[in-house]
Formats: structure tokens, C-alpha cells, sequence
């Protein structure tokens, strides 16, 4: 008998791996040695996305940098749950200093390594969407402009959920948290606020952006690769549901990654020089219904009076569609 | 090489001599020539291995600065008034992580109203803030002040302000000897992180602390703070014994005749009046003091070296048998007295002390010696209030201008 | 340097991965289990094949081939023969059929057998010799399938066959083009070769003899005896059975039908018989079935495949009466129940013979006195469980005994009644048997299955195929069969995917290494149950945690 390449495998690169995949193919999570940057003990609320993320993000940049790899972290969830003294579950050089200046710790930490000549060592940077999209935004955007050697994630999670949900500029509209409680003529976020830090990077004209989620770790992996391969500013922004500041149960995170990417309200891109280059095609088509009525945040939108919500959401995933082109398949 | 050089010219030389590794700075007056002249250094090579780091803001600039201190490279910087303040966060942060960064606070006055003038509220806004401060009183102790600074701050894992009056010495030309790079090198160590980021050595830096490890987190930042006195002393002796002149130290002692700085002076007797102050209003007080002791008036002198650590014993024994004491402040506690008064009374506290606060040159007003002179002259008579503004104007602040157009109605 | 009394400040640091140290396990309320559940494939399957299984060691591609193989032989010896004739329940079962298509999983079937007709590949071995003697009765699916289970449990068996070849209604009943004879006979000699003894050609006629020369008897005599209708007929009238001209044509001789051949009634049997009839000679082979199309017993395959040679069907219709060449057809209606009556309108029809193919009957005239063996509705009564007649000893399977006449059904109920008797030759009761948990479509989770079409076999060209006996499905290549096992979502059964691994927020699952699959770390799972929503195959359970 002959040996013959079978493209098809039985979940191709949908799930994590694959006994039939060669080694070479499988994603790092997908390895029994993975570095597991982020371990166990942590204590993130049960189904965090946000702790499964970082531990994809940083597994990979790991493995990328040959093991020598230095970590800012804002202040935020991901500090609180992971390194509450005499604990850490970080396992790569780590630093946390303040909520709005991981960036800035990040481009010492570079600055540093550059003086000394250590061109092997990389850096990244991390925090949730307050510590990026609000407070830390002016140190994110400083990093951007004078392209440091910094790889910036942000995990976004639409809240502050540390401090018990308040709303974000990263907020989407409609949302319900403690500061948009679902009361009165307009319950939730209202329409006409917060801002995309995926846009906003690309006008820094950087020379990586990209987003992603927690729904497609094969995609995720390859953008950390992509963006690791790569020296200046770089930014990842990965969508992470949080069960406790979303109202969902903590088994959902994955799904909701999903139907938040093929219902096209969360665009998964890649964008180099400030250009996109690589939109996620949709795959199969739900609608916003299957995102958002999972979400006791979003609760009243199901109820009489919440029917225009509901349109203006569909909108949001049209307008969406059409100015990324998700159903389109990138060449 | 003694020539004569601009005080912020004579600091850049003294850092670049340093040999920082990252030097990260936001421009605000009057610290701008410092770091001007850092950036020009770090491009024509004088400054070799020597990341300079333009940011947004004063608060990226300390950011920055606990990052590349964090992964192990010596780490200056430099700021003043509203900008300390912007990066108030920041300062205590770099100082509860232990990170020897070097900052030159430009001492300026804080807003509102705005004013780019020279007082001490910035630096003593962040007194508290775990950093060592050590004043300069001119520009030659200013730039020796780097040097010392780097060796005690990254002898103990501690921030240092080296602070220096704005404009009055940043921006004034002296004649200066600027240690060489040589020296520098044969006296500051070689920085050697206590801890630093290290991929062969991973540590988690900067964890959150419970009630349960909090205060004993705080005591232990005590106890290292109170060493610092001993290590300031000890560099500065071995700096003043390497290049023959004094710097530093606790506090600054002079001469009862010449008025010279002279760390053998004697302590101050039972009946002197005795003037304490920091910064470069001891230069005005030496020019003050020395025709007054000359006419036979009992008047000493005394200067803070060290603000943070504060020096209680060295300045009780400096202060010697001296119950009547001026202290000329130029920061204000509102509602209470001076600053340093403040402090001065703490460490003098059981003395019996009469000890009078002098505020003088907020916001850049000039000091006179006359007016020193005066104040001095009414204490010894003993008719010097308890607070007292120097050369405080009759009637207050001038009403505002209407201004130039009339207003329609 | 100076002393220092205090410690430096590094605002507390502390070392990598201390966190082990916190148990998180604690906050679980619920646990996620790993299980095995039973795939509608295999519940599907009369032979009980661990179908799922054996494709998954067949989507290894060439290291897996020969371990699916034995993973099929270890339930069904006839891998080639079934990958031909099986009308695979299983697909009808198969879970991905909801997705998009069923996996062609008779295909598969077909690849691994002949990859190891073509290797060579033995059967296992048999146990050591227990010493005890089985006689089978007869040699069809059912008589096989029991002598190769009983002869790997290391009994002595010999198979005993009225015919000159082996292989019942596998070799008489099935055509060539469905079926080639070297295939059959390949994989009857390998059953040969693990020590079954056959004799062809030897009738059992003294059931009392046989019990006296061996330890228990199997009758698998199947149901070889065409089933008769009253048609009323004129002396010309050739009327005949289809059992008999697949026998006579399998013999070798078929028989003369003439150019028009019209087939009574509507079972596979029907399908084969006019097939047979279009490669005999005749021009025109028209079936006359009762009933309507939705109602028709025969797997749809072989009615398509029928037609697609030009087989015609005449649908509500009865033969009335036959004369010479000359058939007398009643319309029929359905009634409300959906039964047909006659409408008492007729119509002429030409036809040189009539075929008749309504059903067969069991052989039992070896029973003949043997009233302690109770027959029912033409059958050998037997129990469900052990498979045994009223007679101690004697085991009956297959056609001759109740249920469906298929082959598979022969050697699910074959390998069952090696079992019954390797127990009653025990003296010990049929283990119970757990009862099968379903592993539904509801439990997938089919996002993360890849979108991939059916791999069809090729069928020949109709009009050549009706010229001769050739085969007329061709198989699967090896690219194609491992692709079409790819397909197979191993519904119920972890596949190791990584997705648990991978998708835990805590880093609480270990990896085992290559099939030996997965370990929950209790001690830090939170229990937030990603692992079990986003498993694929449904094989994980979250159960609520007792504390």
C-alpha cells in the first residue's frame, strides 16, 4: 500500500488538535508539554475566557521566543486572579505595575533589552479593555506611534469586571452593567459610544493588528506566530466572554466566541501597516439572537419594548458583513 | 574639568557619565535642558548603550523607566511640578517595587495658578512616596548628586530625587567640575539588579497583597528606608574623600566664620540662632549669615542634604545645644506651616525649641538677601512670629484686569 | 558597603507557578466524566460491529488499515463480502447523516476487506483447544459466522453443508455482480484456514446422531425454499422461482426465461431475480409488485440500480391469471390502512416466464419428530437469550429461526449463538448485558466537524453491467476510504481532538499521550464545563458534584 496525503481531516483545524495530524501541524495548546504559561490555581471565575486566552497567547509567544519571552501586565482581572501574593501562576518573567501603564512598562522592558543588546528576548504586553481601550489608552497609543518592540494584547471582556461590571468604553451598546443598569427609556449602554481600538491601532499605522477569540484557537495561534515573527508595535484584540459580567453560564464562553464571530458582530481581521489584509469568513451564518439571548445582559432586549435593540443589532452584524466582507473567503 | 557650564548642562554630563542604559523623559520647564541635552548625547554618541525614550506624558516616562529598571538597565529620568504630579502613580509604584531609578525633580512651583517658577511643592507632594530626596544647593553638587544618587539607590533597591531649584540652578551657568567618565566609572559600581525580569530566572514582580501581608510589606519598606541614612552618608564620604569636595550627605554643615560648607563644623551653641534650609537659598543664607557673623551676631547655618530619608540625628546634631530656630521653607502646608518646618519640629521635638517658619520663594519669588538679613536679625531679637511670609505684600493679590474690550450688552 | 538590617523592597515578588498550591477544585459544584457512549452505527448494526472503532483506526491510513480489519473480524469474518451486500442499517443510524451525509461506512467496510484479502491477513488464531466438538448445520452467513466465533473460543467445529460449495444463500442467493465468487470463497477459506472443518455435500438428516457426535448443534440451515402463491395457470404457463434461477445461475446453468420475464413481487430477492433475468437474456424484466413505491421491502439501492438497468416496475398490480405467454394484471388501490385491494380493472401483460419472488421457507425436515423443537410461523423457535431451541443443546440462527432475513442479521445471530453455546458448554448462564447508553446527534457538538462530502463509489454504467456478471459497485482507493473514515464523528467515544485539553480556562486536564486519550485534575477543575459543551463527540458528562 502507498502512503497518501489525506487533506481532510476529521475536524481539521476546528478543534484544538488531532491524533491525526502530523506534529508539526498541531497547535501548541494541543501538545501534553505546552509551556502552560498561565497554570492551574489561578483563580478566574469558572469558564474566564480571558484566562484561557492569555494562556493561548502567551503559550505561543513562548514557544515562539525559544522560552525567553517578559510579560506586562495591567491591573485587572487577569492580575487579580493570577497573582495574589504569596501565588503566582505565571510561569514566564512577569511584572505588574499600575492599571494604565502596561504599555509603558513594555517599552522599558524593550528599551532595556535593546541597550543591553539582548535582541533575543521579546516583550508583550497585556491587559484587559479598560486598561487598554480606556484608562491605558494614551500609554498604548505612545507605544503605537514610536513602534516599539512590543507585541500589546487585550483581552476584552466589554467591562470592568474586577471592580463588580461597570460599564467600558468598550462597552457595546444595550449592554446592562452597574453603571447602565437596565432601567428607564433607554436601558443599558447607550447607542453612539465607545470606541474600536482595532481601528484605532490601525490608524497608528503599526505594522501587525489583528483580532480574535477564543472561539478559533488554530486562528488565534497563527495571528500571536504572525505577530511574533514580526519587531515594531504590535496588536492583538481578543473578544473574551466573561460569564459573571455577561450573565451566561460558564460553559458557554467558547460558544458565545462563535455565534459573536458568524453572527458578524465580532469581525475577526488582520490588518498590516494600518491596511486590512485578512477578514474571517463567517462560516455559517446565525443570527444576533444566537449571541445575544444567552446574555442576561442583554435580557431586556427580549422583552416587549426591546424589539428595536434587537433590529439595531442585526444592523450593527449587517454593516458589519458588508464593510469586512465576512462572507467572503480572503484569496 | 572645571569650566563653566549651565546646572542642567552639568547634570546631562554627570548622568551620561553614568552610563544609563534607558533614559525616558517628558519635557516640561525647567527640566527641559536636561533631557534636551540627554537626547542630543544619545545621537552624537556620547551616550553609548543608551536607549533614549521620548513618551506622551510624565506618567509614561515613570512607566517606562519601572520597566527598563525591572529588566535590569540603570534607569534615569527627570521631571518637575505638574509633572511629578502626572506620574504621582507611577512614582510610588517604582518605589514599592524597589527600582533605583534616578529622577532630577526641577523643583517648580504646582498649580493653579499655573506658574513654571521655582518652590519645593512638587518634590514635597511626593515626600511620601518612598523615594530618597537629596537637594543640591548649587550646580557642582547638583551634578555630583547623580553620581551618589546611582550608587546609594541601586546599593539599596530604592528611587532617588536628586531635586534642584528650577531655573535658579537648572538654568544659571557656574563654573563646574564635572566628574569624568573615568572616575565615574572607578567609583559607581556597575548596576547589578537585586531582582530584575531574567528569562533564566522567571519571578512573578508585582503581586497583589492582602491584608494579611500589606502592613508587613510597608514595615519592611520602613526599615530599608531608615538603612538609607547610613548609606548616604557612607557614599557620600567615600564621594568627598575620591574628589575632594563635599556632596551630599545628611545634611550640610558650615563653616561658623567663612560660612563654607565644612562637614567638621562645629554643632550650633545654646545661643545661636540657628537657620536651617535646603536647596540654593543656602547660598543666599551664606551670603546673608557671613557679613552678620562678621558684626559678631551668634548665627549658624544648617542645610538639609537628605530630605527623604529625613536626617533627625544628624540634623539634632548639627543643631547641637541651638534652641532658637529659623527654617526657611519654600513649600507651604496649608493651614499649618512650612514643609520641612514641619519636619524639622519632628526631629527637634523634646527640645524645647522656639522654631520659626520662613516661607520665602513660592512660585519663583526672588529671596533676598536683605530680607533674609532681616529675618534673621528679628529672631535673634526675638521678635520673629512663628509663621511669617517673606517679603509678603501689603493687600494681596492685584484685582483682575477688566480687559481690553468692552463688552456690548 | 554598607549593612542592611532590612530585606530589600521588590514589592512583592514571588516565584513562577506557586499557585499549585491553591486548590481551585474546591469550587466545583460539577464534575465533567469522561464516558463511552454506544454510537447509533453499531446499534444499528445486526452484527454488532464496533464500527466506530474500526473507523477509527482506519483513518490512520495505511498504519491503521490492518488494525480496522481485525477490529471488524473480531465481530464479522465476511469484512469484503459484507462491504458488497450489506444494505448497512448502520448508515440509516449514522449521526452525520443529520450534518450533512451519512458516512459511507459500507464502503469502508469493502476497502479494509479487500486490502486484506490483498495482504493475505489471517484471522486470529484460536483459543487453546477446549476439547469440546460443535457441529454446524449448514454453511450460510449465520452457520459461518457461529463456527469461526466457536472455533476462536478454541472448540473443534465442523460445519456441514448440503451443497456442493459453502456459503448458502451468500454463494445461491447472491448474484455474481454483486457479489464475485473469489471474494466469497477467499474469505470462506480463511475461516477454513483457522481450523473450521467443512463438509459440502453432506445433508444432516439425524439430529439425534448428530447430538450423540458432538457436544451441541447449530442449525443454520436458512430458508432456501421458495415460497409458493396460487396464480391460477394454463398448462403452457412457465412459472418459476427466483430462488431457484439465482441458485441455477449461480450453479452455473442458468435457466431459459425467454426475452420477456415478468418478477412477482417486491423484496431484494424481486430486484436480484430481474437483474439476473436482464443478464441471462432477457430484453424485458418487469417486476409486479402489490403495492406502491414508499411500501416496497426492497433496499432502495437496488431498486434504483434495478431501474437504472432498465428493470421496469409495475406498481398496484397483481398477477390475476397466467396463460402461455400471456399475464393477467389487476390494478390495485390501498385502502385506508394502506393495504392494496383489487379494483376489478385488468390489464394484458407479455411475458415469456413469470419469476415468482414472494418470500422463502425454511428447510425443516431435519426436525421432522423432534417435538420438543417447537417451530412458529414456519421458523425454529428459539430462546432470545441463549439462542437455544427447546432442545438442550441444539441452537438454531439465521433464517432458519426468527428475524429479519438478512445477511448481516445471519452474523450478528451467528456470533450470539457461539457465544450461547460456548457458555452452555460452560455450564454457565449468558452474562447480562449492559444496557447501550445512545450516543444522540444532540450531544454533538458538530461546529467542529469539517465540512466534507460523501466519497460514492462508482458504479459501472448501467448499460454495460446488464451484459454480464462483472461487479458492478467498484470500491473505494485508499486516499478515498480514509477520507470517508475521516468523516466519522465518533459520536459518544473520545477521539482525542484536544479540545478539552486545550479549551480548559484552568489548565486542569491532562494529556496521556496518543490513545491513551485524557485525565482530569480534580484538584484544580472548577467545573465550568467548557470541556463537556465544546467536546465534539459528546463524550464527556458533567454530573453534579456530592460532597
Amino acid at each position: 500500500m502507498t502512503t497518501v496525503h489525506i487533506p481532510f481531516m476529521q475536524t481539521g483545524t476546528l478543534a484544538v488538535g488531532g491524533r491525526l495530524l502530523d506534529l508539526e501541524e498541531r497547535s501548541v495548546q494541543s501538545q501534553a508539554d505546552r509551556p502552560s504559561s498561565l497554570t492551574k490555581g489561578h483563580r478566574a471565575c469558572q469558564g474566564c475566557a480571558e484566562a484561557l486566552a492569555a494562556r493561548w497567547v502567551m503559550d505561543t509567544a513562548v514557544e515562539e521566543s525559544g522560552g525567553k519571552l517578559i510579560v506586562a501586565n495591567a491591573t485587572g482581572c487577569l492580575e487579580v486572579f493570577s497573582t495574589l501574593y504569596p501565588e503566582s501562576a505565571w510561569k514566564p518573567p512577569w511584572i505588574h505595575s499600575l492599571f494604565a501603564n502596561a504599555a509603558a512598562v513594555a517599552t522599558g522592558i524593550a528599551s532595556a533589552l535593546r541597550a543591553q543588546g539582548r535582541d533575543d528576548v521579546r516583550v508583550l504586553a497585556q491587559g484587559g479593555d479598560g486598561g487598554t481601550v480606556d484608562i491605558g489608552l494614551a500609554a498604548v497609543s505612545g507605544m503605537f506611534e514610536r513602534n516599539d518592540d512590543v507585541l500589546y494584547v487585550c483581552y476584552d471582556n466589554q467591562g470592568y469586571m474586577n471592580t463588580g461590571v461597570q460599564r467600558s468604553s468598550a462597552t457595546p451598546p444595550t449592554a446592562r452593567t452597574a453603571t447602565t443598569p437596565a432601567v428607564g427609556k433607554a436601558p443599558g449602554a447607550p447607542y453612539g459610544q465607545g470606541k474600536s481600538m482595532p481601528k484605532i491601532a490601525m490608524a497608528h499605522e503599526i505594522p501587525y493588528v489583528a483580532t480574535a477569540t477564543v472561539a478559533d484557537l488554530r486562528d488565534l495561534e497563527s495571528k500571536v506566530r504572525t505577530a511574533m515573527s514580526m519587531h515594531g508595535a504590535r496588536y492583538l484584540h481578543v473578544l473574551v466572554p466573561c460569564p459573571v459580567g455577561w450573565g451566561t453560564s460558564a460553559a458557554q464562553s467558547i460558544a458565545l466566541s462563535r455565534a459573536a464571530v458568524e453572527s458578524g458582530i465580532f469581525p475577526v481581521l488582520e490588518a498590516r501597516d494600518g491596511e486590512i489584509v485578512a477578514t474571517h469568513p463567517i462560516r455559517e451564518r446565525v443570527d444576533v439572537e444566537e449571541y445575544l439571548r444567552p446574555q442576561a445582559r442583554f435580557a431586556h432586549l427580549f422583552k416587549p419594548g426591546g424589539e428595536e435593540g434587537l433590529e439595531r443589532w442585526r444592523a450593527l452584524a449587517e454593516a458589519n458583513i458588508r464593510r469586512f466582507r465576512l462572507t467572503e473567503a480572503t484569496p | 574639568m572645571r569650566e563653566v557650564l549651565e546646572g542642567s548642562q552639568a547634570v546631562a554630563m554627570a548622568v551620561a557619565r553614568c552610563r544609563p542604559g534607558v533614559v525616558c523623559a517628558y519635557p516640561i520647564s525647567p527640566q527641559t535642558h536636561i533631557v534636551e541635552a540627554l537626547s542630543r548625547m544619545s545621537r552624537t554618541g556620547e551616550l553609548t548603550d543608551c536607549e533614549y525614550v521620548n513618551v506622551e506624558s510624565e506618567f509614561s516616562a515613570m512607566s517606562v523607566s519601572i520597566g527598563s529598571s525591572a529588566a535590569g538597565s540603570r534607569t534615569y529620568t527627570a521631571t518637575a511640578s505638574q509633572g511629578l504630579l502626572y506620574m504621582a502613580e507611577a512614582v510610588y509604584n517604582a518605589a514599592g517595587m524597589g527600582l533605583p531609578i534616578v529622577m532630577t525633580v526641577a523643583n517648580r512651583a504646582i498649580g493653579a495658578p499655573i506658574n513654571i517658577w521655582n518652590d519645593h511643592s512638587d518634590s514635597m507632594a511626593m515626600r511620601d512616596a518612598g523615594w530618597l530626596q537629596l537637594f543640591a544647593m548649587d550646580n557642582q553638587e547638583a551634578a555630583d548628586l547623580h553620581v551618589i544618587a546611582f550608587a546609594v539607590a541601586e546599593e539599596l533597591g530604592m528611587p532617588a530625587m536628586v531635586c534642584m531649584d528650577g531655573f535658579v540652578l537648572t538654568h544659571a551657568s557656574d563654573v563646574v567640575d564635572v566628574p569624568s567618565a573615568e572616575d565615574i566609572d572607578a567609583f559607581l559600581p556597575p548596576f547589578r539588579p537585586l531582582q530584575s525580569l531574567d528569562v533564566e530566572n522567571p519571578a512573578t514582580i508585582g503581586t497583589m497583597a492582602g491584608p494579611e501581608s500589606f502592613t508587613e510589606t510597608k514595615y519592611l519598606q520602613h526599615m530599608r528606608f531608615l538603612d538609607a541614612a547610613d548609606v548616604i552618608a557612607s557614599w557620600s564620604a567615600r564621594f568627598a574623600e575620591r574628589f575632594g569636595r563635599e556632596a551630599g550627605g545628611l545634611v550640610a554643615r558650615f563653616d561658623p566664620d567663612t560660612l563654607d560648607r565644612s562637614a567638621t563644623a562645629p554643632p550650633a551653641k545654646w545661643d545661636d540662632v540657628t537657620v536651617i534650609a535646603m536647596g540654593s537659598v543656602l547660598g543666599t543664607l551664606q551670603a546673608a549669615i557671613e557679613p552678620m557673623r562678621a558684626a559678631g551676631a551668634h548665627v549658624r547655618l544648617v542645610g538639609i542634604s537628605a530630605f527623604r530619608p529625613f536626617p533627625t540625628q544628624a540634623l539634632r546634631d548639627a543643631v547641637g545645644a541651638s534652641r532658637n530656630i529659623v527654617v526657611v521653607d519654600r513649600a507651604l502646608e496649608l493651614g499649618a506651616q512650612g514643609v520641612l518646618t514641619s519636619c524639622v519640629g519632628g526631629a527637634l521635638v523634646g527640645t524645647g525649641s522656639r522654631i520659626h517658619s520662613v516661607v520665602a520663594g513660592l512660585g519663583g519669588r526672588p529671596i533676598l538677601a536683605s530680607s533674609l538679613t532681616a529675618v534673621i536679625q528679628r529672631a535673634i531679637d526675638g521678635d520673629l512670629r512663628r509663621l511669617e511670609f517673606l517679603d509678603l505684600k501689603e493687600g494681596g493679590v492685584p484685582a483682575p484686569s477688566l480687559g481690553a474690550t468692552e463688552v456690548s450688552r | 558597603m554598607s549593612s542592611h538590617d532590612a530585606p530589600p523592597t521588590h514589592g512583592l515578588s514571588t516565584s513562577p507557578a506557586t499557585s499549585l498550591a491553591y486548590h481551585t477544585g474546591t469550587w466545583r459544584t460539577e464534575r465533567p466524566v469522561y464516558v463511552e457512549l454506544t454510537p447509533p452505527c453499531q446499534l444499528a448494526c445486526p452484527s454488532g460491529e464496533d464500527i466506530r472503532g474500526w473507523l477509527g483506526a482506519a483513518q490512520e491510513g495505511a498504519p491503521g488499515t490492518e488494525k480496522a480489519w481485525r477490529r471488524i473480524v473480531n465481530t464479522n469474518p465476511f469484512p469484503a463480502v459484507m462491504g458488497r451486500i450489506c444494505y448497512h442499517p448502520c448508515q440509516e443510524g449514522c449521526n452525520r447523516g443529520e450534518l450533512d451525509e451519512e458516512v459511507g461506512i459500507n464502503a469502508v467496510e469493502r476497502f479494509l476487506g479487500d486490502a486484506a484479502l490483498a495482504a493475505g491477513w489471517a484471522l486470529p488464531a484460536p483459543s487453546a483447544a477446549t476439547g469440546r466438538r460443535v457441529l454446524v448445520v449448514g454453511s450460510g452467513p449465520a452457520g459461518l459466522s457461529a463456527a469461526y466465533h466457536l472455533r476462536r473460543m478454541g472448540h473443534e467445529v465442523t460445519v456441514r453443508e448440503a451443497a456442493a460449495e459453502p456459503g448458502g444463500m451468500m454463494r445461491y442467493g447472491i448474484p455474481a455482480y454483486r457479489l464475485p465468487r473469489d471474494v466469497l470463497a477467499a474469505e470462506i477459506q480463511r475461516i477454513v484456514d483457522i481450523g473450521v472443518v467443512i463438509e459440502c455435500s453432506t445433508r444432516v438428516t439425524d439430529l439425534a446422531q448428530a447430538q450423540r457426535d458432538f457436544d451441541a448443534v447449530v442449525l443454520t440451515v436458512g430458508a432456501g425454499i421458495g415460497h409458493h402463491v396460487d396464480i391460477p395457470a394454463g398448462a403452457a404457463a412457465k412459472i418459476v422461482d427466483a430462488i431457484d434461477v439465482l441458485r441455477e445461475t449461480a450453479e452455473g446453468h442458468p435457466p431459459m426465461l425467454g426475452r420477456k420475464v415478468a418478477v412477482y413481487g417486491g423484496g431484494n430477492t424481486a430486484m436480484d431475480a430481474a437483474r439476473t433475468a436482464k443478464r441471462i437474456g432477457a430484453s424485458d424484466a418487469v417486476v409486479v409488485y402489490r403495492r406502491t413505491r414508499e411500501q416496497m421491502p426492497a433496499h432502495p439501492t437496488e431498486l434504483e440500480d434495478a431501474i437504472g438497468e432498465g428493470v421496469r416496475v409495475q406498481w398496484l398490480s397483481t398477477i390475476a391469471q397466467v396463460e402461455g405467454e400471456r399475464l393477467t394484471i389487476e390494478r390495485m388501490e390501498l385502502d385506508e390502512d394502506g393495504r392494496p385491494h383489487g379494483t376489478g380493472e385488468f390489464e394484458e401483460l407479455d411475458a415469456d416466464a413469470v419469476v415468482l419472488a414472494v418470500g422463502q421457507d425454511a428447510d425443516l425436515s431435519l426436525l421432522e419428530g423432534a417435538t420438543d423443537i417447537s417451530v412458529n410461523d414456519g421458523v425454529v423457535a428459539v430462546d432470545e437469550g441463549t439462542m437455544m431451541t427447546g432442545r438442550p443443546g441444539v441452537f438454531a440462527a439465521g433464517d432458519v429461526s426468527p428475524g429479519s432475513r438478512t445477511a448481516t442479521y445471519a452474523i450478528g445471530r451467528g456470533h450470539r449463538a457461539a457465544r450461547a453455546v460456548d457458555r452452555f458448554l460452560a455450564g454457565l448462564p449468558m452474562p447480562a448485558e449492559p444496557p447501550a447508553r445512545e450516543a444522540t446527534y444532540a450531544r454533538l457538538n458538530t461546529w467542529y466537524y469539517s465540512d466534507a462530502p460523501k466519497q460514492h463509489r462508482a458504479t459501472l454504467e448501467a448499460a454495460r453491467r446488464v451484459t454480464g456478471f462483472e461487479e458492478v459497485m467498484q470500491g473505494l482507493d485508499a486516499e478515498h476510504a480514509v477520507f470517508e473514515a475521516r468523516r466519522c464523528m465518533s459520536c459518544g467515544s473520545c477521539f482525542e481532538c484536544d479540545n478539552c485539553f486545550g479549551m480548559c480556562p484552568d489548565d486542569a486536564i491532562r494529556k496521556l499521550g496518543p490513545g491513551l486519550k485524557f485525565e482530569i485534575d480534580y484538584d484544580y477543575c472548577k467545573g465550568c464545563g467548557i470541556c463537556a459543551n465544546e467536546c465534539p463527540a459528546g463524550s464527556i458528562d458533567m454530573i453534579p458534584e456530592i460532597k
